[in-house]
């Protein structure tokens, strides 16, 4: 089964990229050629290594956006950090035909399986919503009929990620819903100002707890912390709440 | 109000070098207040090569990975006890 | 070593012969810690010297503003490979607190608000090679790089070097402290790359 056989050893592969599209002016992502790569669960991230001539070297986590097996490769979508050194790297500079290293699928716990039957709640916040668009894609490739709502929180219309596939699916799927929350500038006749989430979108856009869903959050922290006491407060169990805090600011 | 910025989530790969499946997935009781919960919630501070993971509820120490190129320390005596689901 | 990255280069860095073995120099003062900040009041504030039958000398922050204090020009190499050259302190020498101080023990383990400790043979605290600091780079030691103040030790790795130092416990035998424990070296010379237990 995908990602979760138990004699196998973790190592760094050398993958390569094979393709890459922007999704936003500042967010970029990378397709992946993995050798013998084993599968991997909606959820699941890999880190990345990088090393300089000096023998500096450096590692960062990233959720894998896609789903398997797809085609066959691995997608991540790197978000650029004004002065992160390996955002920066992966963005401007890492080209089709280099090497990387990584080693995964690694993760667990913040997974999604498809052979789940509960309603699904997900709430993202910016680059946060790469380990949700994994699930999304999941529950698309199998025809999943669980019901999928996704509360993504950008700041701008222009920084959300996968927004054409996102609209979409939404418009081809009616068991796929999708809210956005704006925190800095909203689309033109949006019809509230900029806002973080609050407890009166989850209510509205969110499932009621007597449907018991299956909550993943992820995001920066102060977002995490916000939408997981937001879930608490409106009734859902914390056992059906999981997390994935990736540093940062909101 | 705490300044972390990641969770037990992070650790994933570096736990499985250690172990032969996910650890994230695991529960741990807490020494420190009892809480249990997944490994996946717990708070990391630190940097490579020294990380600490601790309770989220009480902030005590859970566990320590410090990670020299040829071996990992581990060190779990703020755990009471961790449980680790094994795949069927 | 892992496979070079093409076109990689990662922040602003340079390895050099004056340096450490494994060590890079930064240009800026990463914040690293194992825990939360705590926050001090300055009237809450002790610093207290605890001698092996228990005896105890307390300083308050303003009994401790009162000790002669000395402006002091160190190198700091951490265990995480930064090293940072001619950094500024201010801070009262451990000779200064321990002129009184009636011990036969050799070792210590020092304290820190928050629960970390770190243990440091006591004839590496003293003879001019650590201080209590506060200032740091012409201003207040900041919060999160251990303020109201630290203990400087900069000629072994700066986890020595423990952030909110609240007092220093004499002891018989030594004992590892916080990151020792869990891993780290016992001693942590940086010139000798003592970063792992067993290096």
């Amino acid at each position: 089964m995908a990602g979760t056989a138990v004699s196998r050893r973790l190592i760094w592969r050398v993958a390569t990229l094979v393709g890459a599209r922007m999704e936003t002016p500042t967010a970029r992502t990378l397709v992946l050629q993995v050798p013998d790569w084993p599968g991997h669960l909606p959820g699941q991230h890999v880190d990345v290594r990088l090393t300089a001539p000096d023998g500096y070297s450096t590692q960062r986590s990233y959720s894998i956006a896609s789903a398997w097996p797809g085609d066959g490769t691995i997608e991540l979508t790197i978000q650029r950090l004004p002065d992160g050194e390996v955002s920066t790297y992966l963005t401007d500079i890492y080209r089709i035909g280099d090497p990387i290293e990584l080693r995964g699928p690694v993760g667990g716990w913040f997974v999604w399986r498809t052979a789940q039957n509960s309603p699904v709640l997900l709430l993202g916040g910016g680059s946060g919503v790469a380990p949700l668009m994994a699930m999304i894609r999941a529950r698309g490739a199998v025809r999943g009929r669980q019901p999928f709502r996704l509360i993504y929180s950008v700041r701008t219309p222009q920084d959300a990620l996968f927004a054409d596939e996102l609209a979409r699916r939404v418009r081809d799927d009616p068991g796929l819903d999708l809210r956005y929350v704006y925190t800095r500038k909203t689309p033109e006749a949006w019809p509230e100002p900029p806002r973080r989430i609050g407890v009166a979108t989850v209510n509205t856009y969110g499932w009621p707890p007597e449907f018991e869903p299956d909550c993943f959050v992820c995001g920066p922290t102060s977002f995490v912390e916000t939408a997981a006491d937001i879930l608490v407060a409106l009734g859902h169990n914390s056992q059906k709440i999981k997390t994935e805090r990736f540093g940062g600011t909101s | 109000m705490t300044d972390f910025m990641v969770d037990g989530n992070a650790m994933a790969g570096d736990l499985r070098e250690i172990f032969a499946m996910d650890v994230t997935a695991a529960t741990v009781i807490c020494a420190g207040c009892g809480l249990v919960g997944a490994v996946a919630t717990l708070r990391l501070w630190g940097h490579p090569p020294g990380i600490v993971a601790r309770c989220p509820q009480c902030e005590e120490v859970v566990l320590r990975i410090v990670r020299a190129p040829d071996r990992v320390f581990l060190d779990l005596r703020g755990a009471l006890r961790i449980e680790l689901p094994l795949p069927s | 070593m892992g496979i070079i990255s093409p076109g990689f280069g990662g922040r602003r860095r340079s390895s050099r012969p004056d340096l450490p073995p494994g060590q890079y120099l930064t240009y800026d003062f990463p914040v690293l810690s194992a825990g939360p900040t705590p926050r001090i009041p300055l009237d809450r504030w002790r610093f207290t010297i605890t001698n092996e039958t228990g005896t105890r000398q307390t300083w308050t922050w303003e009994e401790f503003q009162k000790l002669p204090a000395e402006d002091v020009t160190v190198d700091i190499h951490c265990v995480t490979k930064w090293s940072k050259l001619g950094t500024n302190w201010r801070g009262v020498s451990l000779d200064t607190l321990f002129a009184d101080t009636d011990t036969a023990a050799e070792y210590t383990m020092v304290h820190g608000y928050g629960g970390y400790t770190t243990n440091v043979p006591l004839e590496d605290l003293l003879d001019g090679k650590a201080w209590i600091a506060y200032r740091f780079d012409g201003a207040e030691l900041e919060p999160e790089h251990g303020g109201p103040a630290r203990l400087l030790v900069p000629h072994l790795y700066f986890w020595k070097s423990a952030k909110w130092v609240s007092g220093i416990e004499m002891m018989n035998s030594d004992e590892p402290g916080f990151w020792e424990s869990a891993g780290y070296h016992n001693y942590g010379d940086p010139w000798r790359e003592q970063r792992y237990q067993g290096d």
